[in-house]
């Protein structure tokens, strides 16, 4: 369990967040919802360790943590808006670069690689480069890549604003075969139907300061 | 044709002049150019980190900014006025360095800044170091941005390998120039335009196949 404690973050004195109190569940999908420009993907950023909370504590399983500290010890994966593949690496490679880099062999990267291909329903495209790829198929390389790693937490950012409408039922599908896994997840949203059908808890991040 | 293998072995000598200024300045000033474009991009807000910047942009702008003849000519026939002599190799390879270093560094610099902050990310959160980031994520993708416009400095460069004329070397175009003159023929001219020719055709073609071995990806 990953709890969060009067999170606060500002950019040039503006109050982004404030006073956030969090609590990822293990083994649950958590969304967190709220207007475009509430502070959403900044709250996801925070816990990726991607941005600075200006004050609030972390506790990852009854200790006191850091993001940093989360990062380093592989707790958290992230599958970005925009993927963020590796344009000069195969999927393949994508994939099992950073194992190989902490010191997993090449074999039993090569191996998990394409056990996670399989399982994502793209076996065959693991000597494909990324700019060959649908939409969809890159977030789920992305995902592939992000659970190499075997993170005890995956965020999603926004997963379903850069795909297809007709794709969002099957990004919602893998979400909860994930959790059915036993994966905890934290996905960021905007799309309220879509956050309903993912799920176990919502959190409402509210716009500070009013409309502008 | 008597002729031309009469005065071949001079121009030939002039080349390999002309191509150990090529080689020399490009071993010297990618290098370089590489490591003043990581300087330039530095944004630290300590005042080490500002006045390295500053240093950089007003090296960039010097040399960039003033012709590579003044810049060879002052190396060569002006520092020795205050105390700093070079022989005339030395002071082409050390002034040709100094310019394309400040050229590569715009070039890298540009190239760095086409790398969007996601892929930093996406590397950040798969806990790269900083150093497998720019090895496997950054550089590769850099390069291929790159050249396109390092061809065109590299191709340049041959020609420009013929500015250490005006401090006395003895490249190919002195070699042609000499003989021209003392044969009354327009011959070892026509020549030498030739022999550059054929270096540029090469580099050109090298450069698309290099292009072509970055084309796996867009």
């Amino acid at each position: 369990m990953l709890e969060l404690k009067n999170i606060a973050k500002s950019f040039n004195n503006q109050a982004v967040l404030a006073d956030i109190d969090l609590t990822i569940e293990n083994h649950k999908t958590l969304a967190i919802v709220g207007p475009s420009g509430a502070g959403k993907t900044t709250l996801l950023r925070i816990i990726a360790g991607l941005s600075a909370a200006d004050a609030g504590e972390f506790t990852w399983q009854g200790k006191a943590t850091t993001p940093q500290q989360l990062r380093k010890d592989g707790v958290i994966g992230v599958v970005f808006q925009g993927f963020e593949l590796f344009p000069n690496m195969t999927v393949l490679k994508n994939i099992t670069l950073a194992p190989t880099l902490q010191g997993v062999s090449v074999e039993e990267a090569d191996k998990r690689a394409r056990d996670l291909l399989e399982q994502l329903d793209l076996p065959d495209q693991a000597d494909a480069y990324p700019f060959s790829l649908s939409g969809g198929q890159k977030q789920r390389i992305a995902i592939a890549r992000a659970l190499a790693l075997k993170p005890e937490i995956l965020l999603y950012d926004e997963p379903t604003s850069a795909l297809d409408p007709n794709l969002r039922h099957s990004v919602a599908n893998l979400i909860n075969a994930f959790k059915a896994q036993g994966m905890t997840q934290v996905v960021v949203t905007h799309d309220m139907e879509f956050a309903q059908e993912v799920a176990d808890t919502t959190f409402t991040v509210k716009k500070l300061g009013g409309e502008r | 044709m008597k002729y031309v293998l009469e005065i071949l072995p001079a121009l030939l000598s002039g080349m390999k002049l002309t191509l150990g200024v090529f080689f020399l300045t490009l071993i010297g000033s990618i290098p370089l150019g590489m490591l003043l474009s990581v300087g330039l991009m530095n944004k630290a807000k300590n005042i080490l980190g500002k006045l390295i910047n500053w240093f950089l942009t007003a090296y960039v702008w010097l040399f960039r900014g003033t012709p590579l003849l003044l810049q060879l000519i002052f190396v060569f026939y002006g520092l020795p006025l205050i105390g700093i002599v070079f022989d005339r190799f030395n002071a082409a390879i050390f002034a040709f360095i100094l310019n394309y270093a400040a050229y590569f560094a715009e070039i890298f610099r540009g190239g760095f800044g086409a790398i969007e902050e996601g892929q930093f990310e996406a590397a950040t959160v798969l806990n790269l170091t900083r150093w497998q980031t720019l090895r496997y994520v950054v550089i590769p993708q850099v390069l291929k941005i790159v050249l396109p416009s390092m061809g065109n400095e590299i191709i340049n460069l041959v020609k420009d390998s013929s500015l250490v004329y005006v401090i006395g070397l003895g490249d190919l175009l002195r070699a042609g120039n000499v003989a021209t003159a003392r044969d009354v023929t327009l011959v070892p001219l026509v020549l030498v335009g030739a022999i550059y020719l054929i270096m540029t055709a090469l580099l050109t073609w090298a450069q698309k196949k290099v292009e072509k071995s970055f084309s796996y990806y867009r």
